[in-house]
């Protein structure tokens, strides 16, 4: 179904990401873990064409995405939503009017230039908003929202979208627990419901192993790790984070019965 | 139970769908009305300077390049004296962007005292805010043309009426720029810097200025190339410099056209290297300016 094959990112003498590949059968819920820097968002950001690959395909189905450009590369992405750590929302514009951007694609520019949407889209907008749960925030300006509620609403614009694939880059880093959990419960209903694959980064392992079916480790821009949640031992996680024995999984933890769990070891500085 | 919440749920949704639709129609009929407005005072206006105007614009219209084509057409034809126009010409525009670059500089200085004075929350005297603006509104109201005249009527022709008229426009026009950029500064610095009882200088030069330089250098930048093309124009009323030498060409019609030509390619060549430098500056101080939040 997807299919990466040796993806390479170069910043000039840095490689972000080196020979990166994995393929996908069937529409899954997919974690990608790893430190910061190691390459996880540079490969997400690939997959939706926000930047391209230096070297490597990417084939989804029978379509060669990266090679696509203007049109049916627009096309692509609004196939595949992106939803970002910072949600990327248009802060002065109400809720809907967010929303309805993830049809710019199907829409006529000068139509969405003075924001006439049809009335059956504003509907569906408006259901998706009450699906995840924020319908009453509708007619409000996006920035008036908090972190987990705006973070719902760019749920929402992808969804908006109907794509086939969600890429989340870290949808859960600047959220508190409580709004953390809501949104990655979001992202696995979406997974199960609409039998849409998602593809999150993650920054913490807990949150993989609770929510994703697979698992991907990059370290330095390299996957070290694929498999099955079960299969992530703590010593595959050390490797993966570059951590020593002190490390524990408690210690990286955003959940809110982590702190009730017995520690392992001493809790990392940072 | 269930089924209640559930009733309740779909009603609130038909509730927020009728309300938000009924919002989408009240902003677009606001916008069909201003959009309405906007076009016909477009085409009475229109219509209205075509009316007043002594030749009319559409029969004119077709005559729009004419002069231009016969300014290149006259230089292509003498292209061979274009190098030895430019070597003449070099002096009177050295003496241009050297009026220009005096009264930036001048201007700039003045401008930044009357933008910290100006500026709420900074200003020596808070209940003087409103006369230093006015004093702004009035060097940025009044043409530069006409201080110019003025001052070459009581001083006499040359360079430094025009650089004291250009650099009164520039201190008016930057200081509002100025103060824009330090009402976004922040105030906490300077809030520590007088908790250690530092004088209001003090607490400019050491708490403002670190914040709001790159951007009140990048405006001041700016400033320089509109007054290269100010103080050319002020040539045209007796202040020196390439102006002058460019209405001399002008008014003398066919025949010097070349001349004009290169005195437009020489404005236009200083107009671009003044631009590249600065973007490299800004971009320089905007880098220089990353790398030590780095470091922090």
């Amino acid at each position: 179904m997807l299919t990466l094959e040796n993806v390479t990112k170069r910043f000039g003498q840095k490689i972000a990401v080196d020979n990166a590949s994995f393929s996908v059968d069937q529409p899954a819920m997919i974690g990608i873990i790893g430190r910061s820097g190691a390459g996880k968002s540079t490969l997400l950001r690939m997959l939706n064409r926000l930047s391209d690959p230096s070297a490597g395909t990417m084939q989804y189905r029978d379509i060669n995405v990266s090679a696509l450009s203007g049109a049916a590369k627009r096309n692509w992405q609004s196939r595949c939503a992106m939803i970002f750590q910072q949600f990327n929302l248009v802060p002065r514009m109400d809720v809907v009017s967010n929303v309805l951007h993830g049809t710019l694609n199907r829409r006529s520019t000068l139509a969405t230039m003075f924001n006439l949407y049809p009335q059956a889209d504003i509907h569906q907008a408006i259901d998706i908003l009450e699906r995840l749960g924020i319908a009453d925030q509708a007619a409000k300006r996006a920035e008036a929202l908090s972190g987990g509620q705006q973070q719902r609403v760019a749920i929402a614009r992808a969804l908006m979208q109907d794509p086939e694939i969600i890429l989340a880059d870290e949808p859960i880093a600047s959220l508190d627990p409580m709004n953390a959990q809501i949104v990655m419960q979001s992202l696995r209903r979406i997974h199960e419901e609409d039998g849409r694959m998602v593809i999150a980064n993650l920054h913490t392992l807990d949150t993989a192993r609770r929510y994703c079916d697979r698992v991907i480790g990059m370290r330095d821009g390299r996957i070290v790790f694929d498999g099955t949640p079960a299969q992530l031992t703590t010593g595959v996680a050390r490797d993966i984070y570059g951590a020593g024995d002190d490390f524990s999984e408690a210690a990286t933890s955003t959940e809110i019965d982590a702190l009730d769990r017995p520690k392992q070891g001493m809790p990392l500085p940072a | 139970m269930t089924d209640a919440t559930l009733d309740d749920a779909t009603l609130t949704t038909a509730q927020i769908r009728r309300a938000y639709l009924a919002q989408t129609r009240r902003k677009r009929s606001y916008g069909a009305i201003l959009m309405g407005v906007f076009v016909v005072l477009m085409v009475a206006g229109f219509h209205t300077a075509d009316q007043r105007n002594a030749g009319g614009f559409w029969s004119g219209l077709h005559r729009f390049f004419d002069f231009p084509g016969e300014v290149l057409g006259e230089a292509a034809q003498k292209l061979a004296d274009m190098p030895a126009h430019l070597a003449t010409y070099a002096p009177a525009l050295l003496e241009t962007i050297n009026i220009a670059a005096a009264s930036t500089l001048i201007g700039a200085l003045l401008a930044a005292v009357l933008s910290l004075l100006s500026t709420r929350g900074m200003a020596r005297w808070p209940r003087l805010v409103p006369v230093f603006r006015r004093c702004m509104d009035i060097m940025r109201a009044v043409p530069e043309i006409v201080i110019a005249l003025v001052l070459i009527f009581v001083l006499g022709g040359g360079p430094v009426p025009a650089m004291i008229a250009i650099a009164i426009h520039t201190a008016g026009a930057l200081g509002k720029q100025f103060s824009e950029v330090n009402e976004n500064a922040s105030l906490k610095p300077l809030e520590g810097l007088e908790s250690v009882g530092a004088t209001w200088a003090q607490r400019m030069w050491l708490g403002v200025l670190p914040q709001v330089s790159p951007n009140w250098f990048s405006y001041g930048l700016m400033r320089f190339e509109i007054n290269i093309r100010a103080s050319a124009i002020l040539g045209f009323v007796g202040a020196g410099g390439i102006g002058y030498e460019l209405r001399n060409a002008i008014s003398w019609g066919k025949g010097k056209y070349d001349e004009a030509a290169a005195i437009f390619f020489m404005l236009f060549v200083t107009i671009v290297i003044v631009d590249q430098i600065s973007a490299k500056m800004r971009q320089q101080l905007t880098h220089g300016r990353q790398t030590k939040e780095q470091g922090q």
